[in-house]
């Protein structure tokens, strides 16, 4: 590439090639059309220039046959486009599922992250070249987005919503972290890094600083201090539903309706309690909102996530069932 | 205006009309007060004019704050409110009515054959509401300025911002409803008031242009109004509409407002659209290519542009099926875009092309629509917008849409017709040197900034990583062409008022009713009822004469 005077940004991701191809292929098909066009006007503008003040050319009217060409050329174009563009973003959102999870909060004006091994990183991230990586990412106060140029990856952090992205470092180096979205006085301070590192190098960094408490093990400490336990108990005892083997599974609601108890899910049960309630169960549970942060949430999430039911498909929570 | 006096003017000269609308009366009254869609047409001339020259100051001051890396000119909350200030000021003030507000309402009548608009009071009273709507925006820039960006976007404006959100939100909602008024009044105007003979079918592009126009603004403009009251109220009643932490939705702010801000920019192009399909039959002295195809083109985008707000939202967390819908339709909007320019081009064969001032706008707009609509399609892929949105890759591709085609439609436009409205003419030497420098310097500006976004910098970053700045740089360069070529009009056009040459009815000479009376027109534009048994754009006949008493 011209090195100095850069056209791309580097490529250092598995998806930042495919995203170059599409945009290759439409900066020739803006050349193309775009010359073609001005080459068009510039010969027809030399060839039929008025060559007397009183010349009157003929009247020509129109032509269906140009109007359908130049209508469906750019159809079938415009078509190949969509189905290359959707492709691409249909794997920008399916993580793999070997993926490391990474948990991220956005705030003014930083990045707030952490892995599930426990380390908390402040605008940085490390990991381990190769290996995918899933960011769930979620805001504390106004929207953000995740913006890592030399990945093509960029998603939003918005307050109230879990959204997922994911990359896969093709070379090791340290590589741009932006915010993208317009957040307030010192947006354009609220940038990092993100280090790629040889995988070997990545053990040891994990290895190294305090030993971390893993988010798991942090949430479980929240479960007791929040109280959570005196009534979500493992028994069928408590007022509210038993949360063991609830991560993943259909949930019956009062409503009749059955939702997926995603981390979306989970994340609301927490804070507006009486959004969705339970069928059987009464809407008694008092709110979170304000009372848990972000990472306290995710990490409450992370521990709900390690609570296996005793059966196979703990899909209907018990107390109140038949 | 002053009128020639008899002694300098040759046997065979043109000389002014001794009454038309300019000095049928006199005093600051009789333009304040007046019911005539010419006078509202300059009193919003005069506006929007202003309008512009403050939004240009800030963009100004945000290239040269960009020259360098580090924000070391004003500080961070100065930066934002330049750039906030600047997209409210020239999208709401200034894109939005231009060529409506200022040529739809001096020339709509005129190419109808008709006395005036529907409504002139309702005229009169859109004029007064933009004013007002304008005030609450001077206002906001008194108390300090605005730094929510001009999306507004939640929960930022209603909880986080401690800028004047509400005298700003006031200010749109207000001309808001100046936009559907006067959307409103083309539409009874076009529909009720069409000379006898003429049929949609004769109607000028500039017409159809204006009536889909028209439609937008009726339908569209109340949602925004209502999204930024809804803004207002949330910040001082604390609703929780888009709040999250009261059980709002962020999200949905975002659908609400560009279910109109989406639309809203075909509000600016369709018009600009109406003025280069007269200057491309004008000035090649044939009948348009495919009429039917270019006025029907105008009505399609109207609709679909409706059907595509969601491709603002791919990063945001929007469902991907619904991404997949969004992005087709929008890929949808390119068809009736790409059969406009190629009907302007077909135009062109076996026509008598000649190039004064307006005809050069006009090909600079086919050039700059033509990059500007054909990079709207990486955005529109779904995969490939991921990386580029919310860049200066987006930046220069509205600025292609918006200014490059829209500005450049408008001073085309304001040239073609500165006869009819003025009764003089501009110096041509002047105005062909400034349509080149502004295309020139507003390629300089804008080409680098699509390298920028592809490269990564975020849009609205004060401070920026050192590989961005030679760019930064050359696009800050291109900018102070653009500027002077955008002053250069200012001077040469102000001057002409006075000391131009005294024009023909029909100078070019064009086709069209406005040009079958007398310029500047009087008052009641036409001494007779026009009857019109001819075909839209005939030039295979000499100019008809004008109906003058």
């Amino acid at each position: 590439m011209w090195s100095g005077f850069p056209l791309f940004p580097e490529q250092a991701s598995s998806l930042a090639s495919s995203v170059d191809g599409l945009y290759l292929f439409l900066v020739g098909v803006t050349a193309v059309f775009s010359l073609g066009i001005a080459g068009t006007i510039l010969y027809f503008a030399v060839r039929y220039r008025r060559r007397h003040p009183d010349e009157r050319p003929g009247e020509i009217h129109g032509s269906l046959l140009l109007e359908l060409i130049w209508s469906i050329i750019p159809l079938c174009i415009v078509a190949v486009v969509f189905v290359w563009g959707a492709t691409l973003f249909f794997s920008m959102n399916r993580a793999p599922d070997d993926a490391i999870e990474v948990h991220v909060v956005g705030k003014q004006w930083m990045w707030k992250l952490q892995h599930t091994t426990g380390q908390r990183e402040i605008n940085q991230l490390h990991v381990p070249v190769g290996r995918p990586v899933r960011l769930t990412l979620t805001s504390e106060d106004v929207i953000h987005s995740f913006f890592v140029p030399a990945f093509r990856i960029k998603k939003d952090a918005v307050p109230g919503r879990y959204n997922m992205t994911w990359f896969r470092a093709t070379k090791t180096g340290t590589y741009h972290l932006f915010c993208a979205e317009y957040c307030g006085t010192e947006h354009s301070r609220m940038i990092g890094q993100i280090v790629v590192m040889e995988p070997d190098d990545y053990q040891t960094w994990l290895q190294g600083g305090p030993a971390p408490v893993s988010p798991v093990a942090a949430g479980q400490k929240l479960f007791t201090e929040l109280n959570c336990v005196t009534c979500h108990r493992s028994d069928s005892q408590g007022r509210g539903p038993v949360l063991d083997g609830v991560a993943g599974s259909s949930v019956r609601l009062q409503s009749g309706d059955v939702v997926a108890a995603d981390d979306a899910y989970l994340r609301e049960s927490i804070v507006s309690p009486s959004a969705k309630i339970v069928e059987g169960y009464q809407p008694i549970m008092p709110t979170y909102q304000g009372q848990v942060s972000e990472e306290a949430l995710f990490q409450l999430i992370a521990y709900i996530q390690t609570l296996k039911g005793p059966q196979a498909t703990p899909a209907q929570p018990g107390g109140g069932q038949p | 205006m002053t009128t020639a006096t008899p002694a300098t003017v040759l046997p065979g000269e043109p000389q002014l009309p001794k009454k038309h609308f300019l000095n049928a009366d006199y005093g600051v009254w009789s333009w304040l007060l007046t019911r005539d869609h010419k006078r509202i047409a300059l009193l919003y001339l005069a506006s929007v004019t202003l309008m512009f020259f403050l939004g240009g100051a800030y963009a100004v001051l945000i290239r040269l704050e960009l020259i360098t890396p580090p924000g070391d000119l004003v500080s961070s909350e100065t930066y934002n409110k330049l750039f906030t200030l600047h997209g409210v000021v020239m999208v709401f003030f200034f894109l939005i009515p231009a060529i409506p507000a200022v040529l739809g309402n001096f020339l709509i009548p005129l190419m109808i054959g008709a006395r005036d608009l529907a409504f002139p009071r309702i005229n009169l009273l859109s004029w007064y509401l933009y004013v007002i709507g304008a005030a609450f925006t001077f206002w906001t820039i008194v108390r300090g300025g605005l730094d929510t960006g001009w999306t507004f976007y939640t929960p930022y404006s209603t909880v986080f911002s401690n800028t004047n959100v509400i005298s700003a939100a006031l200010g749109i909602f207000i001309a808001g409803f100046s936009s559907i008024l006067t959307g409103l009044n083309f539409i009874v105007t076009i529909h009720k008031m069409r000379a006898p003979g003429l049929t949609w079918f004769r109607l000028p592009l500039f017409v159809w242009a204006h009536y889909a126009t028209s439609l937008i603004q009726i339908l569209g403009t109340p949602v925004v109004a209502v999204t930024i009251l809804l803004v207002a109220l949330e910040r001082v009643f604390h609703f929780g509409f888009f709040d999250p932490n009261r059980g709002g939705d962020p999200i949905l702010f975002q659908h609400l407002f560009w279910f109109y801000s989406h639309p809203a920019v075909y509000i600016m192009i369709l018009p600009a659209m109406g003025v280069i399909s007269e200057l491309v039959t004008c000035f090649s002295r044939k009948r348009i290519f495919g009429y039917s195809f270019i006025a029907m083109s105008s009505l399609a985008i109207a609709v679909l542009g409706f059907l595509v707000w969601g491709h603002h939202m791919f990063v945001s967390g929007q469902s991907v099926y619904a991404g997949m819908v969004f992005s087709a339709l929008s890929f949808l909007v390119a068809i009736p875009s790409a059969i406009k320019v190629f009907n302007w081009t077909a135009t062109l064969f076996r026509g008598s092309v000649s190039y004064e001032t307006p005809m050069l706008y006009a090909l600079g707009f086919i050039g700059l629509f033509t990059i500007g609509g054909l990079t709207g399609l990486f955005l529109a892929a779904l995969g490939l917008d991921i990386h580029v949105t919310d860049t200066y890759f987006v930046v220069a591709h509205f600025h292609y849409i918006m200014v490059g085609s829209t500005v450049m439609a408008y001073l085309g436009g304001l040239h073609f017709w500165w006869p009819k409205i003025t009764g003089r003419l501009y110096p041509e030497w002047w105005a062909r040197v400034s349509a080149v420098v502004i295309f020139v310097g507003f390629n300089l500006t804008f080409f680098p900034q699509f390298v920028l976004g592809y490269l990564g910098m975020p849009r609205r970053y004060h401070f920026y990583p050192e590989e961005f700045q030679v760019l930064n740089v050359m696009s800050s360069a291109g900018a102070s062409i653009l500027g002077v070529g955008y002053l250069i009009p200012m001077v040469y056009l102000a001057w002409s008022m006075r000391y131009g040459k005294i024009a023909t009815p029909n100078p070019w000479p064009a086709t069209g009713l406005e040009w079958r009376t007398s310029s500047p027109p009087p008052t009641e534009n036409f001494r007779e009822t026009p009857e019109i048994d001819v075909e839209v754009y005939d030039y295979t006949v000499p100019p008809k004469e004008p109906f003058l008493a």
